[in-house]
């Protein structure tokens, strides 16, 4: 059966060509720019890119939590509904039941003020009408799946009583606690030691495979992504860059941003040489180029792609299950070849 | 908790001392003043400098007895009328005090939380922009010229209310004082109150909050009240004392029988030792409402726990 | 694969700005604060130099005007009190007193202030401690006891008030300044001068200095309303500057006895303070945002 007799399965989140743009005293600022991508039921999707890629803003969209000044065009469908065209009260009801969202830095995303029970048990009551002490008992239970020791008697304290990776724990917990469709993860190990990283991931895992959770998973981190996601977004300048499965960005990474990200990377067995990293430093998003938003740091760059924005473009690919899943993209005008050469073969370019 | 609470309180102790000393030993280089053989004073008043002050003793037992008395609760002796004691003359004066100060700094708080509050859930909007533009004139001018601004309206040309006087404390006579001491108090407290619940509005754990499906109405009173309140706490402290020079002007200006006007007028009349009982009372008070903010602090925020 | 050496990535440096040019910029975008300070640099010139103009002195009693409103008759523009003494000269050297006794009494406190707290933060240790001890002390008691008692004992002489109003006024300029004081001393440019061997009288001109200027000049446009509403405070509770001497404090107080039927004793006087009051606070508010090295 070839992919275009197959009825493609309606997907659990279908963003289409998302707009996010902020009115600042400086002019209209696109934080993200046509954004596509589907979700499936029980998968993970990572969104990988520098600061101010838009990336953030992309998850802040889909929860309708932009910032006063923000706007957000397009679709974003979730079970047949534009959540972008629901009105407050709407999203509130899909907000933290369906839909939920892990923050960036726990000591600020959770309320200093209040304790971790009544943090957690809070969206229980609220969006499953439990009274206080079923939802206590479920918070001790959802503590004690993502590993807090004496969950019973640490659910009374707050939240500065809990060390960092804890705090990680407690928030993604608490995201859980309604054993919504979909986890937005906002760089979830950002903030933490690298062994308490690779146990948060662990833990992400674990959690998806026994909810079967769908996880949208927001990094700067190339080495996060390897371990969980399938499909992969490369975003820069609030462009998506290439997407494609984690194997193919991976293995055959064919866009001149994605190449450089790999090869900043360390690796522990030993192969690629020294670290390159992309020189310059990523644009002000108030003055974007036009345009390739990469052209200034690219070393393939010509003068088409100074002066037009790439469209994103299917990549010949061998086929596999996971090509037809997730068909790769690329938004470049030099042609794949080019980056193939090594250094010298290009030609009058360097 | 207890431990924090006395520490609070002994840390109180060299502001009353130093205030009392230091008032005591200025009454001591004043000429003609209670404690120099110069005064110029009725028998009678002397028979009762003499009795309180021990004015023949050496200085430093003088100002022992006196703090002792002070323990006691006895101010001590009136300079110009020898029929009433500090106290006699404070125990008439305070209830009228209490009474305009009590009642405007009650309203002030509530007014301004409620008033701040509702600013800062609809920021930018007109009434946003009219509740601070009342805020600012209300603090800014001086409270000498909203008085008078306020009879104006009121009772001389509206002619509802009387303009003037205490009238043992008759509920008419006691609206415009209260409406004035109000109006300062809660300019102050309605903009920090909005300032820092607009602060706190922005906050990440507002934001996880939202992104949980609560509802606003949830979010400003479960999470968004209890840090916000706490810079309005931390204000009262400060704000009590300086709604004492208000007061004062409004006692004064209203011409209501209570301390502020005892104070002034002993300071016309030079009672050294009336101002200086006043003194030693009102910094009292104002120490001992410091420390309640201190303590109510203390309770808002779960990280301050010595 | 490895990534390629681009071509070279050319960066435009910012051009360098001199901190005072800068502040003086933002300053003048202040529209408010612009403003404020033309309206008070013309009120201080009427004050100075109207009494010169007026055809009356400020203590001529008029038997046949007295207790009138604002006229044109005879110059009488903001009308007469019951002696028939012209108010608007009244007004005016109201204000010549009021400005002075701010002018004054903000320099006391300057200078103690900056005194205070240079000292505190340089020595630093248990001196420090013990200063600002003191200065906590003094933050906690109400002011206007204080000065009434200091008023009540050593009297009314116009010297006198301005010590009385200082004494309370410089406690933020001491804190601020002290606090400026210990993060300058602790900054690598100072150890660095010290290190390539710049003498101290100079690292104190050339680097400590400069760095204070800046707060010291925004506390002092602070302190300058602050001291202004004090002496008005004083005067108007018949604590302040004395007879002959008026002051718009003065000039609130008896105004306030007869406004019922000559409001515009009252109103004048008052518009004149607040008028000052608010464009002092704008000054204030202008300096601190151009000056304020947080935010820039």
């Amino acid at each position: 059966m070839s992919a275009s007799d197959q009825a493609p399965t309606a997907a659990l989140l279908q963003v289409q060509n998302l707009q996010v743009q902020f009115a600042t005293n400086d002019g209209p600022v696109y934080a993200v720019n046509g954004l596509s991508f589907a979700m499936q039921r029980g998968e993970t999707l990572g969104i990988v890119g520098e600061s101010g890629s838009g990336k953030s803003q992309t998850a802040l969209a889909i929860m309708g939590l932009l910032a006063r000044n923000g706007r957000a065009t397009g679709s974003i469908d979730y079970q047949g509904r534009n959540l972008l065209a629901l009105s407050e009260q709407e999203l509130n009801t899909v907000r933290g039941s369906q839909i939920a969202m892990a923050f960036q830095d726990p000591m600020t995303a959770l309320n200093p003020y209040l304790t971790v029970e009544r943090q957690m048990t809070e969206t229980l009551q609220l969006h499953k009408g439990m009274d206080r002490k079923a939802a206590r008992a479920s918070a001790i239970r959802m503590l004690d799946a993502v590993k807090i020791p004496a969950a019973a008697s640490r659910i009374g304290m707050y939240p500065h009583e809990f060390s960092g990776g804890m705090r990680q724990r407690v928030m993604l917990a608490m995201a859980l606690m309604c054993e919504p469709a979909i986890l937005l993860a906002d760089e979830p190990t950002t903030a933490l030691d690298v062994t308490v990283q690779a146990q948060v991931l662990a833990l992400l895992g674990d959690l998806q495979k026994d909810m079967g959770i769908a996880i949208l998973l927001i990094t700067h981190d190339l080495g996060v992504i390897a371990g969980l996601c399938d499909q992969v977004l490369v975003m820069y300048g609030g462009r998506v860059m290439e997407q494609g499965s984690a194997a193919h960005i991976f293995h055959h990474a064919s866009h001149p941003y994605t190449r450089g990200l790999l090869g900043a990377i360390a690796r522990i067995d030993g192969q690629g040489g020294p670290l390159l990293p992309i020189p310059g430093s990523p644009p002000q998003m108030a003055q974007l180029p036009s345009g390739c938003p990469f052209a200034p740091r690219c070393a393939w760059a010509d003068g088409l792609c100074d002066s037009q924005v790439p469209a994103l473009q299917d990549i010949a690919q061998a086929q596999s299950e996971q090509a037809l899943r997730y068909p790769a993209r690329r938004a470049c005008h030099r042609p794949v070849e080019l980056l193939n050469l090594s250094p010298g073969e290009e030609g009058a370019h360097v | 908790m207890w431990k924090y609470t006395l520490r609070r309180i002994l840390a109180t102790l060299p502001t009353l001392l130093t205030v009392i000393t230091v008032c005591y030993l200025m009454l001591h280089l004043t000429p003609g003043g209670p404690f120099d053989s110069e005064r110029k004073v009725s028998a009678a008043v002397l028979a009762n400098l003499q009795a309180k002050y021990h004015l023949d003793l050496p200085l430093w037992q003088q100002y022992l007895y006196y703090l002792n008395n002070l323990l006691h609760g006895d101010l001590g002796a009136s300079f110009r009328y020898a029929d009433w004691s500090v106290n006699d003359l404070v125990a008439k004066a305070l209830p009228v005090s209490l009474l305009i100060g009590g009642l405007s700094m009650l309203i002030a708080v509530f007014a301004g939380v409620v008033l701040g509050i509702w600013a800062a859930l609809r920021q930018n909007s007109w009434l946003d922009h009219a509740l601070m533009i009342f805020c600012n004139v209300g603090g800014s001018v001086p409270s000498f010229v909203i008085g008078p601004l306020l009879v104006t309206v009121f009772a001389l040309w509206l002619k509802w209310l009387p303009s003037g006087g205490w009238n043992e404390g008759q509920w008419r006579f006691v609206v415009l004082p209260v409406a004035l001491l109000a109006v300062i108090n809660l300019s102050t407290v309605g903009r920090v109150m909005r300032g820092s619940l607009i602060e706190v509005l922005s906050s990440n754990f507002i934001l996880a909050a939202r992104a949980k499906g609560l509802p606003m109405s949830t979010i400003v009173l479960r999470h968004a009240l209890r840090p916000a309140l706490i810079p309005v706490v931390s204000v009262l402290g400060p704000l009590a004392i300086s709604s004492i020079t208000a007061a004062v002007v409004t006692e004064t200006w209203f011409s209501l029988p209570g301390l502020g006007k005892l104070i002034v007028n002993g300071a016309s009349n030079r009672d050294y030792t009336l101002v200086l009982g006043l003194v030693v009372l009102v910094t009292f008070v104002a120490v001992l409402l410091n420390l309640l903010v201190d303590l109510a602090y203390a309770l808002l925020d779960p990280k301050i726990r010595y | 694969m490895p990534y390629l050496i681009p071509k070279s990535v050319t960066e435009i440096a910012p051009a360098a700005r001199s901190p005072w040019l800068d502040a003086r910029q933002r300053f003048v975008r202040n529209r408010a604060a612009l403003v404020s300070l033309v309206i008070l640099m013309l009120i201080a010139l009427t004050c100075l130099v109207g009494p010169w103009l007026s055809p009356h002195a400020y203590d001529d009693t008029d038997w046949n005007l007295m207790g009138i409103g604002p006229t044109w008759d005879h110059w009488h523009l903001f009308g007469t009190d019951e002696l028939g003494r012209d108010l608007l000269v009244r007004t005016l050297i109201g204000g010549r007193i009021s400005l002075t006794v701010g002018v004054l009494a903000t320099l006391v406190s300057v200078s103690l202030g900056v005194a205070w707290g240079a000292v505190a933060g340089f020595v630093g240790g248990k001196v420090d401690a013990f200063m600002m001890r003191i200065v906590d002390i003094l933050y906690a008691i109400p002011y206007l006891l204080i000065a009434i008692m200091m008023v009540t004992i050593l009297g009314r002489d116009f010297y006198l008030v301005v010590l009385t109003i200082s004494a309370f006024s410089w406690m933020d300029m001491a804190r601020v300044v002290r606090g400026q004081t210990l993060s300058i001393k602790s900054k690598e440019y100072i150890e660095a001068a010290r290190a390539i061997g710049v003498p101290t009288r100079r690292i104190i001109f050339s680097h400590v200095v400069p760095n204070l200027l800046g707060i010291v000049v925004i506390y002092t446009s602070i302190t300058v309303p602050g001291v202004i509403l004090t002496e008005s405070v004083l005067s108007f509770l018949g604590l302040g500057v004395q007879e002959p001497m008026t002051s718009w404090g003065v000039l609130i107080h008896d105004g306030a006895n007869v406004m019922e039927s000559s409001p515009w004793m009252i109103w004048f006087p008052g518009a004149a303070l607040t008028l000052t009051l608010y464009c002092a606070n704008f000054l204030g508010d202008g300096m601190r945002d151009a000056l304020d090295p947080k935010t820039r």
